[in-house]
């Protein structure tokens, strides 16, 4: 019981939508409780499809609930001031652009935050390693290994205009597609903003 | 039985798929190190070193700990260096100040700047030198 008292603590923090997804899972499967063996079975099918979720999520695809508004129109277009947890927008974030951070211009992605390691962003990409990028003030350079990301809704967004350029060993994913409103699904496209970037 | 003969075989090879995965960010336990920038605690031609995942995610992460960061210069390579100073006076909130211990060669905080703690990987804990012996509390906390 202990183990699994463990178990629980390390998944939630690791990785707490996948945790609880994985677990419905087992437990409807395993309806009758009382004998040892049968805890000790359950424990096995816990730990294993834990592995396996935190594996797929990690090295393949995860879905992620996108808040606030500093990507409209691309996420959250409703400006409702109760953005209930059910309206949110869920999107796919797709891991395989990290083998080798293959990132083009314009790709939307989540990574941490440079002030708070804790915190995930979602922005666009606006400039990469080596680019010379143009805010209203003056004319950014990109230095290496990082990038510049800016939100879709420059009014509302807090992004590198506010934090600087971003390491790209902070990027956690890139999102591919919209998931849930069911009337928004399909696939996110690459926007490049005009005139803004002198490429290298 | 046959079930067991399954079971045996997923487990394998989810510990097999899980060990060799390129992106082990909860599980792998060892890394090896090269480069003269950590001398003389970690030797140039290629130390193992055992690194722990867990600490730096829950906060228990000091200054005087070897650390596995993944660097801010190129995103795929991995340096292993000392944290000097956590967030302060000095350090921005978010980051650490990284050194490697040979200061003459080694390429870290001072050239680039305080580093995210979100680009931290690992704590190093164990080294084994390539010489025969192997050197437990090889990597000492320095105050």
């Amino acid at each position: 019981m202990f183990f699994l008292i463990e178990l629980y603590a390390f998944l939630k923090l690791v990785n707490p939508s996948w945790f609880h997804f994985s677990l419905t899972f087992v437990f409807i499967g395993n309806v009758e409780m009382g004998t040892p063996s049968v805890l000790w079975n359950i424990a096995k099918k816990c730990f294993t499809v834990g592995v396996i979720t935190l594996t797929v999520s990690d090295l393949f695809a995860s879905i992620v609930q996108v808040r606030g508004t500093s990507m409209c129109p691309t996420f959250n277009p409703k400006t409702n001031s109760l953005l209930d947890s059910l309206s949110e927008d869920r999107v796919l974030v797709e891991k395989l652009c990290l083998r080798n951070y293959k990132l083009a211009h314009g790709d939307v992605v989540v990574f941490s935050s440079p002030n708070n390691h804790k915190e995930k962003h979602v922005k666009r990409i606006v400039g990469l390693p080596g680019d010379w990028v143009r805010t209203i003030y003056d004319v950014v350079h990109v230095p290496e290994g990082h990038c510049w990301v800016e939100g879709d809704n420059s009014a509302s967004s807090l992004d590198s205009r506010s934090f600087g350029p971003v390491p790209l060993g902070l990027v956690k994913g890139r999102i591919t597609h919209i998931l849930w409103p069911p009337h928004r699904v399909g696939s996110v496209d690459r926007k490049s903003p005009q005139n803004r970037v002198c490429a290298s | 039985m046959e079930n067991h003969g399954r079971e045996a075989m997923a487990r394998a090879s989810i510990s097999f798929a899980c060990y060799t995965s390129p992106m082990p960010t909860y599980y792998r336990p060892t890394m090896s190190v090269l480069g003269p920038s950590m001398l003389p605690t970690l030797s140039i031609t290629g130390d193992v070193v055992l690194v722990e995942r867990l600490s730096h995610r829950l906060g228990k992460l000091g200054s005087g700990d070897l650390v596995r960061v993944r660097s801010p210069l190129d995103p795929n390579k991995t340096l292993t260096k000392r944290v000097v100073a956590m967030e302060g006076d000095k350090v921005p909130k978010g980051h650490v100040w990284i050194q490697g211990d040979n200061l003459y060669v080694s390429r870290d905080s001072r050239h680039f700047g305080p580093l995210p703690y979100g680009l931290i990987e690992g704590k190093v804990f164990m080294g084994v030198s390539n010489a025969k012996s192997i050197v437990s509390g090889f990597v000492h906390r320095m105050s």
